[in-house]
């Protein structure tokens, strides 16, 4: 008899398919399928359960994804740029949950450029992902706040205006992890993802990610060839969970900046520019400013600071998740309202 | 000048003694501290035993901008705003004439008597008050003598209106219970202003008080601190607020009290969370969030904030998520009249939202009943799965209020119909996020951090299916707007009912909501002495309970009374009660100002004389 084929299961003995999703409605060769993709790898191969995690998102073609990856996982859709408060508010119902957060360029550079600086500023732990196609898919076409300047498209013409940097604006806005990738690099997309979750903190990492119906013009900022031709990967980065061997084989010595996470994960960062140091906020700002000048992809974790104090440290909340709390200890005594009416007399 | 009351023409004297009946408006500066002053004298009539209310009426300035102050007494209990004053304690010299006024004939004008203009009017009785002599000979420190200036005219207008200085005493220690030597400081200047006055002035008006039996049962307090306070005992967990008159102070009255009550009493951890938000945009969605997640969540704002949460409030409508929002309402349209107050939010507050959206609304009339609707309505949120909408405004919330004890909660905390994982394992069917399983449209729901493999679903604002599902299907999308006017028509006697306070034998209907109340009441008891017999039903909550159409039917004419322009009350009583639509009248009208029982009176006087002899 031959016995059945062994299912390949990860440390909390799920196989990859627990963690799929519903089939995705976008287009054949987005970007945003191959971020999904990945994101079900990088929990799979984290071991994290699928109902320690929350995704939320916004409104676009990005925002539709969350239900394409996790079916595990309890999700939110919810207004125009507005994901971040509703994640917020959400988080501190049970802070042990992984927060995943989906967005896109016209998600969060346009009417959710308020929340997703705020979101920064209070350092909530998530990933924050910006699916970065440079154009408005959903309404077919037209330029996003990303949108590089001198971009045509088939309706609006030329775009004026420079671009908004989300990295930049993350950066400026004191975030404490920073990175940038593209669609068409699954392996980095795969890597930082696994450094995010890891992050206590806001990890913002700006994907580039192709709109094959709209904005793929071989010449422009957010296309695959463009992407291909003008990444500029800082170093290359690989995640090893604390449950795993460290394999430092790969590395040489010297070459090697490691970065500890609160949660006592290691990431692990080849770097292959010698000089550069991601905890070195002055280095980031500058890679990025040399990147715009020379029209550069960096790719990469541009900026972390593993030790930046989170929303969760200054609210001071009780050990058990808040949405488990037994109504007994919600309401005050008879007591203390007696004491109250006495200072009003 | 000082009236002689020998020499009087106009008969002042002859006028008969006022005992705790009349209506007194201090006149100063705003920023120059006299709220420490008008809630002294405040609390020590109230402390008197006298039935006292009173109403700041204030610029949406900082500093500089006149402000008023009433305080009304009555052994009645009847404490709305009046349009007219008994006494004016004048500190503004912007104002001066235009606040003596406001005096009725026979009244009394205290006036700080460093200000150049003269009086005016011959038909009030006058006392100066040397402000600036008597602060000079207190030796008050320089930085300190414009608000010191304050506790002059608390002395004197306590020394002729007999308010015994125990109880000033007793107030000042009460505003100052931290800091005892700074009340020792403010007292000696009260005193030292008494004093002069028991020496230089004559008694010649007829105002008094007189100390009545402790009014035991009430508390002095303002709504939008009741308000927080009811959601803290209604087991408030996160509040998303944005800063916004009048409704700022309710979210900072969380802040105050939740950390001495809602602390896990063995680590000191909290059980609740407060976040001030970027913009109410944030405010709600953070509260949408935190209710979606299985929190009892709450946000506090006033008109503008709510056009701004409009679009979430509709996704919470639709996706079925309970949240308590407070609309502490201004005057609007637009930015309106910042600092006043009204009733024009009940249209936009009923119908929040894009498509077919209603809204919970419930509409508390008194600052005691504001606590009680802060922990009633998660209750009933988490109960109907819906946002529920506490329609406060600036009266009610900001000014200070003589109000009934707060009574502890009646009825146990309920988290209505919410699944963990031993109750998923239970389940003999498929659950499913959106299904009426008990066919009283009210699924049942899980919440993240559910472990249970069938918990997770996806929450959207699309079109859903029973299970969540993204449809577009005509029929499921016809069926779940179904259910959710099924549920929401469910809640009509569900809602805190509607009140009724009734005289027998009364063939005329008054309807109104909210801080009316008290100028509905005095107005009652004033059209009775005029041979019309009134019965109120105060409506309570929206969507209306079929005994709002029973009272009107039972009235051949029924008064529906609001501080709107629009009569939006009545707009909304013709349409649940179309059929009843020519019994209703609407009297309505809105200029920033507390409703008064004048205004009551004389528009139903008017328009009973149009219909009433048919």
């Amino acid at each position: 008899m031959v016995p059945p084929k062994q299912k390949k299961v990860n440390a909390v003995g799920l196989s990859r398919s627990d963690y799929r999703g519903e089939r995705s409605t976008l287009c054949p060769g987005c970007g945003h399928n191959t971020i999904s993709a990945q994101i079900i790898r990088a929990c799979y191969e984290m071991s994290i359960p699928p109902s320690k995690i929350v995704k939320f998102s916004g409104i676009g073609c990005s925002s539709k994804s969350p239900a394409y990856f996790l079916s595990g996982s309890f999700g939110f859709n919810g207004l125009h740029g507005r994901m971040p408060s509703l994640a917020l508010g959400a988080a501190l119902a049970d802070t042990s949950m992984k927060v995943i957060g989906v967005s896109g360029d016209g998600d969060t550079a346009s009417i959710g450029l308020g929340q997703f600086k705020h979101l920064i500023r209070r350092n909530l732990p998530m990933v924050y992902i910006v699916e970065n196609n440079g154009v408005y898919g959903l309404t077919k076409g037209q330029f996003s706040a990303t949108a590089e300047k001198g971009l045509e498209l088939k309706h609006q013409g030329k775009n004026p205006f420079l671009p908004i940097d989300i990295a930049k604006e993350a950066l400026i806005g004191n975030a404490s992890f920073v990175a940038r990738s593209f669609a068409g690099d699954p392996h980095q997309v795969r890597e930082l993802l696994k450094a995010a979750l890891s992050h206590q903190g806001t990890s913002v990492l700006d994907i580039i990610s192709p709109c094959v119906s709209f904005n793929n013009r071989e010449d422009t900022l957010h296309s695959y060839q463009w992407g291909r031709q003008h990444e500029a990967p800082l170093h290359d980065i690989s995640y090893i969970p604390t449950r795993a061997a460290i394999i430092l084989d790969e590395f040489k010595e010297g070459t090697v900046k490691e970065v500890t996470f609160h949660d006592g994960a290691v990431v692990v960062l080849k770097k292959l520019e010698k000089d550069y140091d991601p905890t070195d906020k002055w280095q980031a700002m500058k890679i990025l400013e040399d990147a715009e000048r020379h029209q550069w992809l960096v790719t990469g974790l541009i900026y972390i600071d593993p030790h930046h104090p989170t929303l969760y440290d200054y609210l001071e909340l009780v050990e058990k998740p808040l949405n488990r709390i037994p109504v007994e200890d919600l309401r005050p005594s008879p007591e203390a309202l007696e004491s109250i009416n006495q200072s009003m007399v | 000048m000082i009236i002689e009351p020998e020499s009087d023409s106009t008969g002042l004297s002859s006028l008969s003694k006022k005992i705790n009946d009349f209506c007194m408006t201090i006149c100063t500066i705003n920023g120059s501290g006299s709220a420490t002053a008008n809630t002294t004298l405040l609390r020590a009539l109230f402390h008197m035993g006298i039935p006292v209310s009173g109403k700041n009426i204030f610029p949406s300035n900082i500093k500089g901008l006149p402000t008023w102050f009433s305080i009304r007494v009555s052994d009645q209990g009847y404490l709305a705003r009046v349009a007219h004053d008994d006494i004016v304690v004048q500190m503004n010299p912007m104002t001066f004439e235009k606040d003596i006024d406001y005096d009725i004939p026979g009244g009394v004008v205290f006036y700080a008597d460093h200000i150049d203009v003269p009086i005016h009017r011959d038909d009030v009785i006058v006392y100066p008050m040397p402000v600036k002599d008597l602060i000079r000979e207190a030796e008050v420190a320089r930085d300190l003598r414009d608000y010191m200036e304050n506790m002059v005219y608390v002395g004197i207008v306590s020394q002729i209106l007999e308010i015994d200085l125990k109880f000033i005493k007793n107030a000042l220690c009460m505003q100052f219970n931290q800091k005892p030597s700074v009340a020792e400081s403010n007292f000696s200047v009260v005193k030292l202003a008494s004093d002069w006055a028991k020496d230089n002035l004559e008694k010649k008006d007829r105002y008094s008080v007189e100390t009545r039996e402790h009014l035991t049962d009430y508390i002095m307090t303002d709504g939008n601190t009741a308000g927080a306070l009811g959601a803290i005992y209604g087991g408030f967990q996160f509040c998303g607020w944005y800063p916004i008159t009048p409704a700022t102070s309710l979210a900072e009255s969380l802040i105050t009290f939740a950390p001495k009550l809602r602390k896990n009493p063995e680590t000191g951890k909290n059980n609740f969370a407060i976040v001030q938000a970027e913009d109410e945009l944030a405010s709600i969605g953070m509260a949408v969030g935190a209710g979606w997640a299985g929190l009892r969540a709450m946000s506090s704002t006033s008109g503008p904030g709510i056009s701004l949460m409009t679009e979430y409030m509709s996704l919470a409508y639709y996706a079925e998520i309970p949240l308590v929002l407070w609309d502490v309402q201004r005057v609007g349209p637009s930015t309106g009249l910042p600092t006043r107050t009204g009733q024009g939010d009940l249209n936009l507050t009923y119908y929040l939202g894009h498509g077919d959206t209603q809204q919970i609304v419930i509409i508390p009339s008194s600052v005691s009943e504001c606590f009680n609707f802060g922990w009633k309505a998660f209750d009933l949120a988490e109960k109907f799965q819906t946002p529920v909408i506490i329609l406060s405004d600036l009266d009610l919330g900001m000014n200070l209020w003589m109000t009934k004890r707060f009574e502890y909660p009646d009825q146990p905390i309920n988290r209505g119909k919410i699944l963990w994982e031993e109750d998923l394992e239970k389940l003999t069917y498929r659950w499913g996020r959106y299904l009426d399983v008990d066919q009283d449209g009210i699924p049942y729901r899980t919440v993240m951090g559910n472990t249970h493999p069938d918990a997770p679903y996806f929450t959207r604002g699309t079109g859903h299916d029973e299970f969540g599902n993204y449809s577009e299907d005509p029929g499921e999308w016809h069926q779940l707007l179904d259910r959710l006017k099924r549920k929401f028509e469910n809640t009509r006697e569900q809602l805190p009912a509607p009140k009724l306070r009734g005289m027998k034998g009364a063939k005329v209907g008054v309807l109104g909501m909210g801080s009316t109340e008290s100028a509905i009441k005095e107005a009652q008891d004033n059209l009775k002495e005029k041979g019309i017999l009134t019965d109120y039903l105060r409506v309570r909550a929206l969507p209306l309970s079929r005994e709002v159409g029973k009272f009107i039917q039972s009235h051949a004419r029924n008064y529906v009374l609001e501080l709107n322009r629009d009569g939006q009350l009545h707009q909304i009583l013709s349409i649940d009660f179309c059929d009843l639509q020519e019994r209703l009248i609407s009297l309505s009208y809105v200029d920033g100002l507390p409703m008064t029982a004048d205004w009551v009176i004389q528009s139903v006087l008017t328009k009973e004389k149009e219909y009433g002899s048919s």
